[in-house]
């Protein structure tokens, strides 16, 4: 087997040759769920019987000779912040234990109708802010590399079960970096598309401007195929507008002729390691044709602070509603409305969320506005405006994903500044709503993975997809064959 | 000294759309609580707003007719505060790109109290106290609004009501609400201050809240202006402040000051896209305004001679005067309308809300047929009158309740003959009539009518006695 085949594919093709069924698929998984969670902690709610339920429907249909679409049946998984009706949704989060949304999300609707088979809710940094999943109130998701490495954040628990092979694949979301990261740190492909391009319906908003749903998968083509899944213009998320085409039957070709921007701050001040493989990714597209452009984005100073600013202030609105008064936690006592919305809050999130609620409340409040959140938003234009014109210069640019490989455990308890830094290649995708990829290209010298950052133009998954289709395909026998992690079907 | 009372509204005016500014939930008022609700409404984790675009076009209607610019580019923003009845802890409002601006409203003195605004927000949930517990209702919570900002342009307690009432009545002729004051689908805040007469400077404002109905906002702007003018007076100063009406106590009380002012922290709402609008929607909605009362009245008095008072009664109702306007268009003389309609069709319809509504059993045709009988000399005034008065009260035609005799009318010539008829057979009135005692001609224009049943035209019949006596 060729290591970037599609895994999707070969689930599929084994079902619908009914060399396993369905229910034996799905079973193996949550048997290796069973077996694998406690060590990686990767999901915070097992659903077997909901996925059995599933399952049963799709064998259902192969015995009845129905054909199946490629999603059909495949065991997959959904980061806690993704509404699911009948199923608990935290955000990992004490303030939201025990919600059961009534209504699903816009993604997991569509998936639902394909059959797809979900095995549970994965963990993730509280409401999704955190680098490390370590703000998670279940703890964190581990790497499936080395479990004294995170998994990563936000989407960690995602990465971690589909790295640690406990899901064929997840959909996470992200604000800054929150699939793209923890992609990185476990060897996986991470795709954040185009604000825009998938409905933000029913996830659990940390940052409404920047949050974007998108899939972690073990290759290139699996991303492109779920991707295709879940784009779409949806009425019920003003905001979208879906994807321009279908991206999976698109990655064939070559990579002549294609101009990669390589924009000099991105390699500044990211460890030498990995660096090195950055370069070597360079090399590998030159190799294949690609045409290579330098260009300076100074701009990009600006983008960490801008990030922090407008996030931290969606934030503070978005999480507002958390009062205990219509679901979730209630605080036990307390002598008034007031003290009860106190005291709830006060108890219920945690230190990073209070953080971000604090400083976002701060950048809005008035006599500060202007000198913080304005001028944020201006930036934001600016940075918006600076990539729209290396895009007329390149067709990608190629950068890290994060300037380090997996943090060890309590990284991020050291210093918070440290742990905002390494957000610094990730947040300026967000802020100007671009798509961006994140795909292994190498080792450190622990074994763990280095990931590179393709971003394209708005609506240009497409571009994207292919050039990391194109680079995993010559690479696969060297950067993958440490991939092999755990079952194999 | 004399004061000068300087006031500013601010008025919410629930639209009466049939789904909610944000999702498909019904507006029906008077459901059982938290029945009228979904996902997006109770503001569930993850759910996002779409704006019903009625909304937008109620409010742009509300604009236009108050002579309001339209924004072309207008966003909706956040209005962050934490209250129980506020599900997501913001509301969603406008904030510095309002729907309209730049409008204004003419009193009936021709001074115009200009509009600063016009935005589109959604309304809260709301409290409600039952045996010592708190409970939420949120049927109400994102119900369209839209809220009306004047400038400080009202100078007495008189233009502040005027204002309210002919805000009002321009809403209904427009039909975006039933603005009904009590039931709060109209809400009014003031802002009051006082000044010396000819000072330029304005004085410090208080917010004067929860006026329900235009008795108890004169009583709580009168209680408020002299407040002020006694705190001046006493050499102590007005505190800006926000101030709500106590129907109890007839005054006004602080609810909150300036430091406890909230800091709504208002930022562009980003599950929202921009609202265009385009020259051609503004083209669209213009085309479906209807004639405003301020247009009636004057096209009542100008074109068909109708004293303004009785016009202005006519004009009060928007139902009323759309009756006035079809039974016009089937009859010759407008006048004969109106006069039917200010006295006895008003004297039928005796409360208010029997005007409002136009509860009457005699359409516009109707009372068109029953014009027309007359205007035609079929029947006279007297009869048309008390036919009118059976009309309303069985809700029958005027040809149902009328015989054929009735309506055979009479001619010049028959006329003549029975008055000269009478003429012959009461031959001691006409003496007494011809000796000056001018009573005895109705013993022979009674004589008249009995052999006419009525039919004929008193006055006309009258007039022809006169001639025929004294020839």
């Amino acid at each position: 087997m060729q290591r970037n085949e599609s895994r999707i594919r070969r689930l599929h093709d084994l079902l619908t040759r009914k060399e396993l069924s369905c229910t034996e698929l799905t079973q193996k998984y949550i048997d290796q769920i069973e077996s694998d969670n406690a060590r990686l902690n990767a999901y915070v709610n097992v659903t077997p019987a909901q996925a059995l339920k599933s399952a049963q429907e799709v064998d259902k249909k192969l015995h009845a000779g129905e054909k199946l679409s490629l999603l059909e049946g495949i065991p997959m998984t959904l980061k806690d912040n993704i509404s699911t009706e009948g199923i608990e949704t935290t955000c990992c989060s004490n303030i939201l234990k025990g919600y059961v949304p009534i209504y699903d999300a816009t993604v997991w609707k569509t998936l639902k109708a394909h059959n797809a088979v979900m095995l549970g809710k994965t963990n993730m940094d509280e409401f999704a802010m955190g680098s490390s999943c370590d703000t998670s109130c279940f703890g964190g998701a581990l790497n499936p590399y080395n479990q004294a490495h995170v998994a990563g954040g936000s989407s960690g628990g995602v990465a971690s079960a589909v790295g640690g092979n406990l899901a064929v694949y997840g959909l996470g979301s992200d604000t800054g970096g929150s699939i793209r990261q923890p992609a990185s740190f476990c060897g996986l492909v991470g795709l954040k598309p185009t604000y825009g391009a998938v409905s933000r319906y029913g996830l659990i908003a940390y940052a409404s401007s920047l949050d974007q749903i998108g899939p972690i998968t073990s290759t290139v083509e699996d991303a492109a195929l779920v991707f295709d899944a879940i784009s779409g213009k949806d009425e019920m998320d003003s905001t979208s507008s879906g994807a321009r085409e279908t991206t999976a039957d698109k990655l064939n070709g070559d990579m002549k002729g294609l101009r990669i921007g390589i924009a000099r701050e991105y390699f500044e001040g990211i460890r030498d390691d990995v660096k090195a493989a950055l370069e070597n990714a360079i090399k590998t597209y030159e190799h294949m044709g690609a045409e290579i452009v330098y260009f300076n984005l100074p701009i990009l100073k600006y983008a960490l602070p801008v990030y922090y600013i407008l996030a931290c202030a969606e934030a503070s609105s978005n999480l507002g509603r958390y009062d205990g008064i219509r679901y979730g936690y209630r605080a036990q006592s307390y002598n008034s409305v007031h003290e009860m919305i106190c005291k709830t809050r006060s108890e219920g999130f945690g230190a990073e969320v209070k953080r971000r609620i604090l400083l976002g409340t701060y950048v809005l409040s008035s006599g500060y506005y202007d000198a913080y959140y304005k001028k944020a938003q201006n930036l934001r234009g600016t940075i918006v405006k600076a990539f729209r014109s290396a895009f007329e210069t390149c067709d990608i640019i190629l950068a890290p994903t994060v300037p380090m490989t997996a943090f060890e455990l309590n990284f991020t308890a050291k210093d918070q500044v440290e742990t905002y830094l390494t957000d610094i290649c990730t947040v300026p995708i967000n802020i100007a709503g671009l798509p961006a990829v994140s795909i292994p290209c190498g080792f450190d010298a622990k074994g763990l993975p280095i990931g590179m950052q393709l971003i394209g133009n708005t609506f240009c998954e497409t571009t994207i997809l292919k050039a990391a289709y194109h680079y995993e395909s010559e690479k696969y026998a060297e950067i993958y064959k440490e991939l092999d992690l755990g079952v194999r079907l | 000294m004399s004061y000068e009372l300087v006031a500013g509204l601010e008025t919410h005016i629930e639209l009466s759309t049939n789904t909610k500014i944000f999702c498909g939930c019904t507006t029906a008022f008077g459901a059982e609580p938290n029945t009228n609700c979904c996902p997006v409404c109770i503001g569930l984790p993850g759910t996002m707003p779409k704006l019903n675009r009625r909304v937008v076009d109620y409010a742009i209607l509300a604009g236009l007719a108050t002579n309001c610019e339209i924004s072309p580019i207008s966003k909706m923003d956040r209005k962050n505060y934490v209250y129980p009845d506020l599900p997501k802890a913001y509301q969603v409002s406008q904030y510095d790109k309002p729907l309209c601006e730049r409008g204004y409203i003419t009193l009936s003195s021709g001074k115009r109290i200009n509009i600063t605004r016009i935005h589109i927000e959604e309304d809260a949930g709301k409290l409600v106290h039952e045996r010592g517990d708190t409970y939420v209702d949120y049927n109400r919570g994102g119900v369209p609004l839209i809220e009306i900002v004047t400038e400080p342009d009202i100078r007495s307690i008189e233009e502040a009501i005027e204002y309210v009432e002919k805000l009002q009545l321009i809403m209904k002729y427009i039909g975006v609400s039933d603005v009904k004051m009590q039931e709060g689908s109209l809400r009014c805040d003031v802002n009051i201050s006082v000044r010396k007469k000819g000072d330029e400077k304005f004085g410090t404002r208080a917010e004067i809240k929860n006026m329900n109905s235009f008795t108890f906002m004169a009583k709580a702007l009168q209680y408020e202006f002299e407040r002020q003018v006694d705190l001046l007076e006493s050499g102590e100063r007005v505190i800006q402040e926000t101030r709500r009406y106590n129907t109890d106590t007839g005054e006004t009380e602080a609810m909150r000051g300036k430091e406890d002012a909230h800091d709504y922290r208002y930022f562009r709402e980003p599950d929202l896209v921009t609202i265009q609008t385009s020259p051609e929607d503004i083209a669209r909605l213009r085309e479906m305004l209807p004639e405003l009362p301020e247009q009636k009245l004057a096209r009542y008095v100008a074109d068909y001679g109708i004293p303004e008072a009785d016009a202005q009664l006519i004009v009060k109702y928007r139902k009323v005067a759309e009756y006035f306007d079809a039974v016009v268009s089937k009859i010759q003389n407008p006048k004969t309308a109106s006069n039917f309609i200010v006295g006895q069709i008003f004297k039928a319809l005796s409360t208010e809300a029997a005007k409002e509504e136009l509860a009457l059993s005699v359409s516009s045709e109707m009372l068109a047929e029953l014009i027309r009988l007359l205007e035609s000399g079929k029947i006279n005034m007297g009869m048309a009158k008390s036919t009118l008065d059976k009309m309303l009260e069985t809700g029958k035609h005027a040809t149902e309740l009328l015989s054929q005799e009735d309506m055979a009318g009479l001619d010049e010539n028959a006329l003549r003959n029975h008055c000269m008829e009478a003429i012959a057979a009461n031959p001691a009135a006409v003496k007494d009539y011809q000796s000056g005692k001018e009573k005895a001609l109705k013993a022979i224009l009674g004589a008249v009518m009995r052999a006419t049943k009525g039919r004929a035209d008193a006055a006309a019949a009258e007039k022809l006695l006169i001639e025929l006596i004294t020839k």
